[in-house]
């Protein structure tokens, strides 16, 4: 089970709901995923057209966590505002903290997060800062209180895959709270890897919108979360420099 | 009635006086949305009882996709 902070959860993969084309794929793949926790960003309505469609109208939230994120803050200032705003919804107490500090790389600023989280955390929300991936900060926003941290495997919706995993092995060998491992996933192959790491879980999103079948992506994502873990769990076997034959060496005909 | 709504000056009748009217006129009364009402981010509980008047600013948001 993944607990994050009140709340636990079977399912250790957590989606974003952002780009998809459709509202009906995105439906779907939301369903083969099996996710618990889903994110959102909070925006402007748009008054002139109040009907637009809103894939949060479809869901049952009886079967799904609400993960809003404060995405387009700036500042601690801004994100808390959101974070508010977010939880005026009635529909959820968990908060993904992000400050974005570069246009290019959208990575999160550290000292803003900082500052969010603290305020945040006072006010009782359940806080899940993204970051890059960064130890020391890592720690620190643990020793603050929040309830996961998410460091960064690269750039949101770069696909470049874990950049670090020897970062994120150390981030993961000293939490006290769930890592989940955010952004810059592109293949099932690098989820599972930040499983096998150790990650207590994946959250991904262009991954999954933004592949030719989002569906069977979004299933293949749920597998390889799921198998990276039983890896890690079933215990991996050393890495050596030379082979060691799996054929008995003795009783060979060929001496 | 002259209100900034999302950025934008507009126009509502005068017979619009709680958070929870303006929502009806404005076909947002069965929409999850969240209302900032001059600076203040209202519960839900409040949108009948909070009054609005000419020059006010609010901010009327929602979820929308995001990672």
């Amino acid at each position: 089970m993944l607990t994050i902070g009140q709340h636990t959860f079977t399912s250790r993969l957590l989606l974003g709901t952002g780009k998809f084309s459709d509202l009906d794929v995105q439906a779907q793949a939301v369903e083969v995923s099996e996710t618990e926790v889903l994110t959102f960003a909070v925006r402007r309505l748009n008054l002139d057209q109040p009907d637009e469609p809103n894939f949060l109208e479809r869901l049952d939230l009886s079967k799904y966590k609400l993960l809003p994120n404060t995405a387009g803050a700036r500042t601690a200032d801004e994100a808390v505002r959101i974070a508010r705003l977010a939880r005026a919804s009635g529909l959820c107490d968990m908060i993904k903290v992000e400050v974005i500090g570069d246009d290019q790389l959208i990575l999160p600023d550290p000292l803003e997060t900082v500052k969010a989280c603290e305020i945040l955390l006072a006010e009782g929300f359940t806080v899940l800062p993204y970051i890059s991936d960064d130890y020391m900060l890592a720690k620190r926003l643990q020793q603050i209180g929040v309830h996961a941290v998410m460091p960064g495997a690269s750039p949101i919706g770069s696909g470049r895959g874990i950049l670090n995993p020897s970062m994120l092995e150390w981030i993961i060998a000293d939490a006290r709270v769930p890592v989940i491992v955010d952004a810059g996933i592109r293949s099932p192959k690098d989820a599972a890897y930040a499983m096998e790491l150790g990650a207590d879980a994946v959250l991904l999103n262009t991954a999954v919108s933004g592949a030719s079948d989002p569906v069977r992506m979004a299933l293949a994502m749920k597998l390889a979360v799921q198998a990276g873990r039983l890896g890690k769990e079933a215990g991996m076997i050393p890495v050596r420099n030379y082979a060691v034959a799996s054929s008995p060496v003795e009783g060979m005909i060929t001496t | 009635m002259e209100l900034m709504i999302n950025g934008k000056s507009r126009s509502v009748s005068p017979d619009v006086r709680t958070i929870e009217q303006l929502l009806q006129s404005l076909q947002l009364g069965e929409k999850r949305v969240i209302v900032e009402w001059n600076q203040q981010i209202l519960q839900k509980e409040e949108h009948g009882t909070t009054m609005i008047e000419s020059g006010d600013t609010l901010e009327i948001v929602h979820f929308v996709g995001g990672g």
